[in-house]
């Protein structure tokens, strides 16, 4: 462990983190597929409600992607504006 | 390798007010043109619509289907409060479509800084806390947040700040997504694979989720707004 200072250990593992936080695009994408597909058969069954079904559609996938937009935020955060630098 | 990956915000001028520094950033400057270019559209289309035509043709055209099709939108969630929010609406549709799509102008947008996305979600967060006091009053505003049991008094508080947060990560984060991969994809490949490529990048990146994210933007907006309004 010698030559590694504390701020490129810092560095190593906040890419390592935000990697890591990145894994909340799982949720999101399996939320919002099952919504596209509910959304599909939907018009389906009923081509009259496109219009209803595809901006209920649009609003509960926009709902869903919060918590991966969280995630990206944070991996955000962590590569270009790093917190934990300063505490060292 | 091509060029560095560039999409911070610079800051450009630097002002000093009372002892403070304070920055003129890209955000500012991408600001001013999308204001100029908003105000510039609206003296057009307002000049264009004193001489209107029974048939309407050029921009009457896209004004009047602009308008009717956002009427349409307000009408269908907020039923018979709409007269009231429809202008609101409008204007930030407007400003954040033109946000949103200004990446393809070579633009940094400027929903891709959390200060104006912030600021965003703050007016509605204004709007509809000002619309639950007047509904309810002072005392019936208190209530509903001890609803169901008073126990639950914080989480109604946090529920209630959540929402400016959540909708101003959502755009923010959105946008600044696709503003990082277009950055890296114009900044990490060789020179030669930016030519022509990047086309399908932009339409996906910057118009369509940039319309989607306007759309879910707005209708957000008018949900938390109607959910306060009396029935």
């Amino acid at each position: 462990m010698d030559g590694i200072t504390g701020k490129a250990l810092i560095l190593a593992c906040s890419a390592i983190g935000a990697g890591l936080a990145m894994i909340a695009g799982i949720g999101p994408g399996v939320g919002q597929g099952i919504a596209a597909g509910h959304g599909a058969s939907a018009v389906g069954r009923n081509p009259g409600a496109k219009g209803d079904i595809t901006s209920t559609m649009l609003l509960g996938q926009a709902v869903a992607e919060t918590t991966g937009l969280y995630g990206l935020v944070i991996a955000l955060i962590l590569l270009f504006a790093n917190p934990l630098i300063g505490k060292l | 390798m091509g060029q560095e990956v560039d999409f911070m915000i610079h800051g450009y001028l630097k002002l000093n007010f009372f002892g403070s520094d304070v920055y003129i950033t890209t955000t500012h400057v991408c600001l001013c043109i999308i204001c100029l270019t908003l105000i510039a559209l609206g003296l057009v289309v307002s000049q264009k619509m004193k001489h209107a035509k029974a048939v309407p043709d050029g921009i009457q055209n896209v004004a009047e289907f602009y308008v009717e099709m956002l009427d349409g939108m307000v009408k269908g969630s907020m039923f018979r409060h709409w007269g009231k929010y429809a202008n609101y609406i409008l204007t930030i549709f407007m400003f954040i479509l033109f946000s949103n799509i200004s990446g393809i102008f070579g633009l940094r947008p400027p929903t891709a800084d959390y200060c104006v996305t912030l600021t965003l979600a703050l007016i509605t967060f204004a709007v509809i806390q000002f619309n639950a006091f007047r509904t309810n009053g002072a005392f019936g505003y208190l209530k509903s947040l001890t609803q169901p049991i008073p126990l639950l008094f914080p989480i109604n508080v946090i529920g209630e700040i959540a929402t400016p947060v959540s909708l101003s990560l959502r755009l923010f984060g959105n946008i600044m997504g696709g503003t990082v991969m277009l950055a890296l994809y114009y900044g990490l490949l060789p020179k030669l694979a930016t030519l022509g490529i990047p086309v399908f990048l932009h339409v996906y990146l910057d118009i369509f989720s940039g319309a989607i994210q306007t759309y879910v933007f707005c209708m957000l907006s008018m949900v938390f707004i109607n959910d306060k309004l009396p029935e």
